[in-house]
């Protein structure tokens, strides 16, 4: 754990001649429109005749998410991003990695930023063995990837210890091995810009040191880590910079002590 | 990743921009971005280059219909005993009411093969478009946490009513031989007639699911306008004898349906008592045509919005 530390800290600083900047986020804002919002309390005359005077719903409403925001990072950084909840931290990552389209305001990557997590694409229906090809496969591996990395991601999930697990639907399994094993798949991948969406806290202790550990790995590939938690001890191990959003707006961006000493003056 | 930043970078120095500290901060976002090579997130890729990416998906589309017909029948106890009982209940009740009840067959022989077919292969479009309206709509969730061309998921839910389609064929092949048909060589047809039929369908449910990602009415709509589509495909009676007294635009327009063209082309496959001279004219012409300007049209309009899915 040392020496990775030691070796992002040497790395954040080498740079400062020639910082490359990985991403780009140029004034951005990002709008959600929400159906089904609302009390119900419109009828279907109501809806008629606002159709036809031309009036939008009030069951639609338009979320204002994340309003322009701007910051650049470079290479080799960690940036840790804090906020209460709502204020549209997971919304900003996103927007990063191309998902979500800003409604106004640029967005530039240095290759394919990936968000770390495959829980969408997985089938609770299915065992966990279909599971790990189809998260495989849904991340971009190709299917030889996917059949060489097979037995490292179960292995590493931990699943088949207590017998044979990885054979059954995954709706069988406890929401704690359900959650290891999308961290395994997901943790799977090597990436160029690598966003954590409050990964780190699943399992029981012994899977938490070990996807740590494997955080660390995938931070020392990556160029750029992002990582979103409510956690400020696991973002003051891991982060060298962070931001902190509040209500869609950038409040504050720097090293993080500062940030988080403010943070913490703020949330007391 | 590295070495590819690594050659940009040292372009830029080439091209006199010493990598100082302070030579970046006067440049605007944009210049930024340019100078380093960075590319706009979430931007929509060439129509050539989508198409590779799209290629590069392709077992993630397969492994995704599939997961996803297993999916579908892990909590019934027959399980996928159901894929074979659904399109053969089908059959059924619509056997008793057009067949039985309302008698339709009139002047129609080998009815059950002739209604079974229409029913089958009309279901094939008409699922495959249901399941396109909410083709991107139904999975904001996947759409919203990975990266991939969005055409894979119409694609994908394509695939799963021609699988479905297939085990329904057998289905078909069973009753059609029941019924006193007897295998020919005009049986071939029906792997180019199905071929069209899905090119067709999957450029029809790119259609629907990026029309399905804005207004999301239209997977309410939806059943009734493809009921309205089946009534007048002749699916459980004949256009041909229906129109002989109708005007010649009515008999064009019920002729040029491509519910219809493919339908007609399964029977003329697989009844003997349905002959080439029943087929509307140009029946392989429009099948390829449709097949062709829906699956090529369908599929660019539905690239040309590829970086607005997901905002839902």
């Amino acid at each position: 754990m040392a020496v990775a530390e030691q070796q992002s800290v040497e790395r954040t600083q080498r740079p400062s001649d020639t910082r490359v900047p990985t991403v780009i986020v140029d004034d951005v804002h990002i709008v959600y429109t929400v159906h089904g919002a609302g009390t119900g309390r419109g009828s279907a005359t109501a809806a008629l005749g606002r159709l036809l005077s031309r009036k939008s719903s009030p069951n639609v409403r338009r979320v204002h998410a994340v309003k322009g925001v701007s910051f650049t990072s470079y290479r080799g950084e960690a940036i840790g991003i804090i906020g209460s909840n709502g204020s549209g931290k997971s919304t900003i990552l996103r927007a990063i990695a191309g998902l979500l389209p800003p409604e106004r305001g640029k967005i530039y990557t240095d290759g394919q930023p990936s968000l770390l997590g495959v829980n969408a694409a997985l089938m609770n229906d299915l065992t966990g063995e279909r599971n790990v090809i189809l998260g495989g496969l849904a991340m971009g591996m190709t299917q030889e990837e996917v059949r060489s990395r097979y037995q490292g991601i179960v292995d590493f999930s931990g699943i088949n210890e207590k017998g044979d697990f990885i054979s059954l639907p995954m709706r069988t399994y406890s929401s704690g091995m359900a959650a290891r094993l999308r961290f395994s798949i997901a943790a799977a991948k090597n990436h160029d810009v690598l966003m954590i969406d409050e990964a780190l806290a699943t399992g029981d202790r012994a899977f938490q040191r070990r996807s740590e550990a494997r955080i660390r790995e995938l931070r020392k590939e990556a160029g750029t880590v992002f990582l979103v938690s409510h956690n400020n001890n696991s973002i003051r191990d891991t982060c060298d910079r962070v931001v902190w959003l509040e209500k869609g707006e950038l409040l504050m961006d720097g090293p993080t002590d500062d940030v988080l000493k403010a943070y913490e003056d703020h949330t007391k | 990743m590295s070495t590819v930043s690594e050659t940009t970078h040292d372009g830029a120095v080439a091209v006199g921009a010493p990598p100082a500290p302070t030579a970046d901060d006067g440049l605007s976002p944009t210049e930024l971005a340019a100078k380093y090579g960075l590319s706009v997130s979430g931007a929509r890729p060439g129509l050539v280059e989508y198409t590779r990416q799209l290629w590069g998906r392709r077992h993630f589309i397969n492994e995704f219909a599939k997961a996803r017909t297993q999916a579908q029948y892990t909590q019934a106890r027959l399980g996928q005993l159901w894929q074979v009982m659904t399109p053969l209940l089908n059959a059924a009740v619509y056997y008793l009411i057009f067949g039985l009840l309302i008698g339709t067959s009139k002047g129609i022989d080998n009815f059950i093969a002739f209604l079974v077919t229409g029913i089958f292969i009309f279901t094939f479009t008409q699922s495959s478009v249901l399941s396109g309206v909410r083709a991107v709509a139904g999975n904001l969730g996947l759409i919203r946490a990975l990266h991939f061309p969005r055409a894979s998921m119409p694609i994908a839910f394509t695939l799963m009513q021609l699988q479905q389609l297939i085990m329904s064929m057998f289905v078909l092949l069973a009753i059609v031989l029941m019924t006193g048909e007897v295998p020919t060589m005009n049986w071939l047809l029906l792997f180019p007639a199905l071929f069209t039929q899905w090119i067709f369908n999957t450029g029809l449910a790119l259609i629907v699911a990026r029309l399905g990602s804005k207004m999301t009415d239209l997977a309410q709509l939806m059943p009734f306008i493809l009921r309205t589509w089946m009534y007048m495909s002749g699916v459980m009676y004949s256009i041909d004898k229906l129109t002989n007294s109708a005007p010649h635009f009515v008999r064009i327009l019920l002729d040029i349906n491509p519910a219809a063209v493919y339908i007609d082309l399964m029977r003329f496959a697989l009844i003997d008592s349905v002959t080439s001279s029943q087929l509307p004219p140009h029946v392989w012409a429009s099948a390829v045509g449709w097949a062709l300007l829906v699956g090529i049209g369908g599929y660019v309009y539905f690239w040309k919005a590829e970086e607005q899915y997901g905002r839902g």
